[in-house]
């Protein structure tokens, strides 16, 4: 029985503002308890929400980086329940209307493919406090200073198939909210926290199975580990023959298992009715044109990117980022060809040099990221010297073929053979027995009549670095 | 004058006599002082009275009328329903749960007055949490109304209304959820105001259902609620539904003659819910206002009989979500020893609301719930739409409009104690101008026996300065204003 | 569309108030009354009409993000029924 993972994210990020979302009490992180907390955030009688202006905009900003659309006008709606740290029983938040749906979430593979991940939603609500168990016997404290913070929650379709893949979508949202200036991403404060939905089904089928929820995941190693307990505990459920319960459960990293948080009672009716105290955001396409200005450089965050993930040189990981298609064809070859500064040397110098001479797009080049990079592989596993790749590439870029077809054809294999190598350079030391003595006497200069001599009599297919290494250990007498 | 003693008892007289150093804020305030102490325990219509910080602020303002600062409203007396905040002083909303609770902070509206110079003689009873139409539903007892005191005030604003009534305080706060202010102003036979939704702030009111509550002015005349809407009114940026308005100067339009208005008279609401005398006294109002110059119409309101409905699911489900709060954690009453989290839920609560508040509370939550919200909630609030719709029809054709303020007069304290039904039909009049938003007033018309009558004038929006203007001058020609229960002479 | 006295009950849960078993029938029956009597609406047509939650169509207000509050805890916890060090007391809750 082929089993297929089926794992949706909800992130909660903490907008990063001075004030509340509805108050203008503080949100500095670590403050003594109720000392951040006013009337309006403490639900005395006779207190209403005003919205924090700063919220919208930068619910607008992360929009606009998921390609995601901005709702003209959306509703504040109120979720209904009782908990001590939700001091008006019920939890400002967004229904119906939110603010912002249907955008995507590019994240890198662990085998190097991008994949796009749609995000369903993000909304606006505002954060509970905090209870604390165990310094008080017999009860449990009750501090509200988070309460009234403002949360981003971010929705996922299940579009992720793995914990791996799970790691990578909460790692580039995280890298994303912390670029954008949105929020600061500490998920030790709990700025930036992940409930998994996570479920199994058979491998081919098309209808989702019934989820569990494992709430509050702070780290992205917990993620996966959480995850990953969980699609076993599921597979074991089914495999036995049981039914999978949808419920809410929480992480456990010292026992390293997910249990469950079920209690008695039913599920939450959460009675979401718009809030009468708020009226609907409205929002023009000028708003989002002013706010769209103050987005910092995507491509720059790309860039970063590259540069962090695939060690590629600033400027030339910023060449890269800059265009679309560029930064598509990089990906895909330094995906390809495992290795990015290769990938993105070829790229910004042979490539770049043929298409400007042939006035190209890069959409156009005959030779295409998946060509190019069985030419990369080749120059990495060492059948071609640098050098000869060149050739081989030009020859591609004429359709002669593949890369591995002209190396053949040509007979390019480099010579990396060193009992051939050896036998070269013993060729060449008997026949040159001055040169070997002007060497052996300091005359550094003379190596290159020995390399150049080498390259001669194989054809100029001798594996450069090879030759340097035997050539050293010749010459200075073994 | 009132009864054993020297003083005007309007708000507009009583400001010109101090202006004219007649007698001293700290005088008057005694007065009422005196006369609450003497006759307030047979009324009940405060819950507490505030003399140390009466005479205070009432010698503050005489100081300040000395150094020629005082303005238009410095020293006058006032009773403050106890659904807004003061800070440092108790506010009870006439409930167990709130019962000995401090407001940490002034309600907008509270600190308007204060800053206008007013002086607060203390916070009156109501029904709890606004809840109800007869004053019957308080922690503190009911309270009775001056005209007859074996009959209610009406609610929910009852103490406010019995203390204008018995003289106790000149003008009143109020609140208008369904009826609060018009109500029981016309059972006590005074007028009260309820403006368009978004013209008085809610910061510090406490709130019952919020699409609905408005504050608003109750006094012996149109005069005096323009007088005090001057400073109650205004947009608040701690209240976003509060509504930004160009300044206006509520006693501007008062003296305007009638000619020429459009006033219409909704045939929904001479229905057989209607009282033959109130009938007629709206008939009589109708034809003094014709005299007066006005042209009077007749309109239809289609959805009016579905006002009720509607009505008491939204502000039900609202109230159910607002009283969410009160669970015994941070402030309010808690149970004793409560053995777990549900048992000081569930116990301090049940103890702390009164039976309506529950009732009110399970009808909300029911109709708020899975499965019902469709039926119930969203329908209720597509049924509002159409009432509306309704109005702002009838606005295309009409200035205001007139009709009577509550089916009947004051019925027994005890006679609908049983029966919240009953007692839900007394706002068949009003509660559809809150669905709506709309302003409303009620003034006294001719009584019936020794009962008031209250007659309705509806406004379209933001036309408060038109109802005080028609009543202004109704009240000019006829004085039933004026009428004075026989406990008041004491 | 009566009221069952289990309905009742959970309705009660979900508002927690508490309502004593025994009681429960009779709450039941009067909720029923109220809310048949409610149920007048179901009749009106109202196909095509959108609910109004606001009466007056007015623009969103907002504040700008500022720090504007200052906080004196003892005296907002003044009149709570039970605080230690600052935090607020409940029975100990089980997560």
């Amino acid at each position: 029985m082929r089993w297929e993972t089926v794992i949706g994210l909800e992130i909660h990020a903490q907008l990063a503002t001075a004030s509340k979302i509805f108050s203008g009490a503080p949100t500095r992180y670590g403050a003594e308890s109720n000392t951040q907390a006013c009337p309006v955030d403490l639900g005395l009688p006779g207190v209403l929400p005003v919205l924090n202006q700063r919220v919208v905009e930068m619910a607008i900003t992360l929009g606009l980086a998921l390609g995601a659309t901005i709702a003209p006008c959306s509703i504040f709606a109120r979720k209904n329940y009782f908990y001590p740290d939700l001091p008006k029983g019920y939890q400002i938040s967004q229904y119906e209307d939110p603010i912002v749906v249907n955008g995507t979430l590019d994240i890198r593979l662990p085998d190097g493919n991008t994949k796009t991940i749609r995000v369903t939603r993000a909304h606006l609500e505002e954060d509970a406090g905090k209870s604390v168990h165990g310094l008080f016997p017999g009860y449990s404290g009750i501090d509200l200073n988070r309460a009234g913070t403002p949360l981003l929650e971010i929705v996922s379709e299940p579009d992720l198939r793995s914990p791996a893949e799970a790691v990578a979508y909460m790692r580039s949202m995280h890298a994303l909210v912390r670029y954008l200036g949105i929020c600061d991403g500490n998920m030790q404060e709990g700025s930036f926290r992940c409930d998994a939905n996570v479920s199994i089904r058979r491998m081919g089928s098309e209808q989702l199975g019934t989820r569990a929820e494992i709430k509050n995941i702070n780290s992205f190693r917990f993620v996966e580990k959480a995850i990953t307990f969980e699609v076993e505990r599921q597979i074991e459920i089914l495999e036995g023959g049981g039914q999978v319960v949808q419920e809410t459960r929480l992480y456990d990293a010292d026992k390293d298992e997910t249990r469950s948080m079920r209690s008695k009672e039913d599920a939450h009716d959460y009675r979401y009715f718009p809030d009468p105290d708020l009226l609907p955001i409205l929002i023009t396409a000028g708003q989002i044109e002013a706010v769209r200005k103050t987005l910092p450089e995507l491509p720059a965050l790309r860039a970063a990117r590259y540069a962090a993930d695939y060690g590629v040189a600033p400027q030339d990981a910023e060449t890269l980022a800059a265009d679309q298609q560029l930064a598509a064809y990089f990906e895909a070859l330094a995906g390809a060809c495992g290795e990015g500064r290769l990938a993105a040397n070829w790229i910004n110098g042979e490539l770049a040099a043929s298409l400007n001479r042939a006035n190209l797009e890069i959409a156009n080049s005959p030779v295409d990221a998946a060509a190019l990079a069985g030419l990369l592989v080749r120059v990495r596993d060492g059948t071609v010297s640098g050098t000869m790749a060149k050739q081989v590439f030009d020859a591609m870029w004429q359709g002669e073929g593949s890369a591995d077809a002209i190396i053949d054809a040509r007979g390019l294999r480099q010579v990396n053979d060193n009992g051939a190598l050896i036998a070269l350079i013993d060729e060449v030391m008997a026949e040159s027995p001055a040169q070997v003595e002007q060497y052996r006497a300091g005359k550094d200069k003379v190596f290159g009549f020995f390399v150049g001599q080498v390259m001669k009599r194989s054809q100029g297919k001798a594996n450069p670095q090879a030759l340097n290494t035997l050539l050293k250990e010749k010459l200075g007498g073994s | 004058m009132s009864g054993a003693g020297s003083f005007p008892e309007t708000l507009t007289e009583q400001a010109k006599a101090l202006a004219a150093g007649q007698f001293s804020s700290v005088e008057l305030t005694q007065h009422y002082l005196d006369r609450i102490k003497r006759l307030d325990p047979q009324v009940n219509s405060f819950i507490n009275v505030c003399p140390e910080l009466a005479m205070a602020q009432a010698l503050v303002a005489d100081t300040a009328r000395a150094r020629g600062e005082a303005g238009p409203l410095s020293g006058l007396p006032y009773a403050n329903k106890d659904i807004f905040c003061t800070a440092g002083i108790k506010t009870t909303c006439a409930s167990r749960m709130l019962a000995n609770w401090r407001a940490p902070y002034d309600a907008t509206v509270v600190r308007n007055l204060a800053q206008a110079g007013m002086v607060m003689l203390g916070k009156t009873n109501m029904d709890e949490f606004a809840m109800g139409s007869s004053n019957e539903n308080s922690w503190f007892g009911p309270v009775r109304n001056p005209w007859d005191l074996e009959r209610v005030p009406g609610g929910s604003s009852g103490g406010s209304a019995a203390a204008v009534a018995a003289r106790l305080a000149p003008v009143a706060t109020g609140t208008d959820t369904g009826g609060s202010i018009r109500q029981p102003a016309a059972l006590c036979g005074i007028t009260g105001l309820k403006p368009t939704y978004g013209r008085v702030s809610r910061w510090g009111m406490i709130a019952f259902a919020s699409s609905l509550d408005q504050g608003g002015p109750m006094g012996l005349s149109a005069e005096d609620l323009a007088m005090l809407m001057n400073v109650m009114a205004g947009s608040d940026p701690r209240d976003s539904t509060s509504v930004e308005r160009p300044p206006e100067d509520f006693t501007s339009q008062l003296a305007l003659p009638l000619s020429g208005l459009r006033i219409g008279l909704p045939r929904e609401f001479n229905d057989g819910n209607l009282s033959a005398p109130i009938a007629a006294s709206v008939a009589e109002a109708a034809a003094t206002l014709e005299q007066l110059g006005a042209k009077l119409v007749d309109v239809s309101l289609p959805h009016a009989g579905m006002a009720i409905p509607a009505y008491y699911v939204v502000a039900s489900a609202e109230a159910s979500s607002n009283l969410s709060r009160y669970d015994g954690v941070r402030f309010g009453h808690r149970c004793e020893a409560p053995k777990d989290l549900a048992d000081l839920y569930s116990r301090s609560r049940a103890e702390g609301f009164g039976a309506e508040v529950q009732r009110r509370i399970l009808v909300g939550t029911y109709v708020l719930s899975a499965g019902y919200y469709e039926a119930w909630y969203r329908k209720a609030q597509q049924v509002r739409r159409l009432i509306q719709t309704d109005y702002v029809r009838a606005f295309e054709n009409v200035d205001v409009m007139l009709g009577p303020t509550t089916p009947s007069t004051a019925f027994r304290l005890g006679e609908n104690a049983d029966d919240p039904l009953t007692m839900y039909l007394s706002d068949i009049y009003t509660t559809g101008v809150n669905l709506a938003g709309l302003p409303g007033l009620s003034m006294p018309g001719r009584a019936v026996g020794n009962l008031p009558v209250g007659l309705q004038l509806i406004g379209n929006y933001f036309g408060e300065q038109r109802l005080l203007q028609i009543a202004h001058q109704y009240q000019k020609q006829t004085g039933w204003h004026l009428a004075r229960p026989a406990f008041a002479e004491l | 569309m009566s009221l069952s006295t289990a309905e009742l009950l959970r309705v009660a849960r979900l508002a927690r108030l508490r309502i004593d078993e025994e009681d429960a029938g009779a709450h039941a029956a009067q909720l029923t009354g109220i809310l048949e009597h409610f149920a007048a609406m179901a009749a009106v047509d109202t196909t095509g009409v959108a609910p109004l939650a606001h009466a007056l169509e007015v623009t969103a207000v907002t504040r700008p993000d500022a720090v504007s509050e200052e906080i004196d805890r003892s005296q907002l916890q003044a009149d709570a029924p039970l605080v230690e060090d600052g935090y607020y007391l409940v029975p100990r809750v089980i997560e």
